[in-house]
């Protein structure tokens, strides 16, 4: 059976993470995608390295989903599904869907779970360019 | 008593590993740890001090209290997503 919250090295599809959610009493699933961009302030990126400490962040993603769910409650399920290893560009980084049987809460729980994650989910990335790297911190 | 600490990122290259064992007093804490990596590792010093603390897969304070056989991951700022 196919984790909520998960870390995984495979490739995303949305639309897989869109399947975990599966359940007739859905009205509206919502997604962020995060894609892996070509540069960095005008700088030409070659590929991102994530690194994950798996254990942790699988908790954090699955304590993001239960903070989503207490605040607004129309929210039915959430998935988080974060990949790590070498991404290269226009690749997913990240998927998150949530589900509801109506859409008004939607957009600002989904805003909400982005921005946390990139506060407390213990995952990091290299930026790699053609003449040197550095591990990003989000500014 | 002895803890395993556990390096991501940045820290890790900067040590060269991933994981230590470290042996502390038994009344130590979080703070007390960070101050001897410090020391034996001058090099990580500065990132030191960006790092949280995350013991047995929850964040904590620096005053927090060590365990033996606690797990500690030193967190640098993250940058998920």
């Amino acid at each position: 059976m196919l984790k909520l919250f998960e870390v995984t090295t495979a490739e995303l599809s949305a639309d897989q993470v869109i399947a975990r959610l599966a359940d007739p009493g859905n009205g509206a699933v919502v997604t962020f995608v995060g894609v892996v961009r070509d540069n960095t302030d005008g700088r030409p990126v070659l590929y991102l390295e994530y690194e994950a400490y798996p254990e942790m962040a699988e908790e954090m993603l699955r304590q993001i989903g239960a903070e989503v769910q207490q605040r607004w409650e129309s929210i039915r399920q959430v998935a988080i599904v974060h990949r790590v290893g070498r991404l290269g560009i226009g690749e997913a980084s990240v998927v998150i869907a949530l589900s509801a049987a109506h859409r008004p809460e939607m957009f600002d729980a989904l805003h909400y779970a982005i921005d946390r994650l990139k506060e407390i989910v213990p995952i990091w990335k290299k930026e790699v360019w053609s003449d040197g790297s550095e591990w990003r911190s989000e500014k | 008593m002895k803890v395993r600490v556990r390096l991501f990122a940045a820290l890790r290259e900067a040590a060269g590993m991933a994981q230590m064992e470290v042996e502390l007093p038994s009344q130590a804490r979080v703070q007390d740890l960070m101050d001897s990596l410090a020391l034996q590792y001058p090099a990580l010093r500065s990132q030191l001090d960006f790092v949280r603390a995350a013991v047995n897969r929850q964040y904590v304070s620096p005053t927090a209290g060590l365990r033996d056989g606690d797990e500690v991951a030193l967190v640098p700022p993250v940058c998920g997503g």
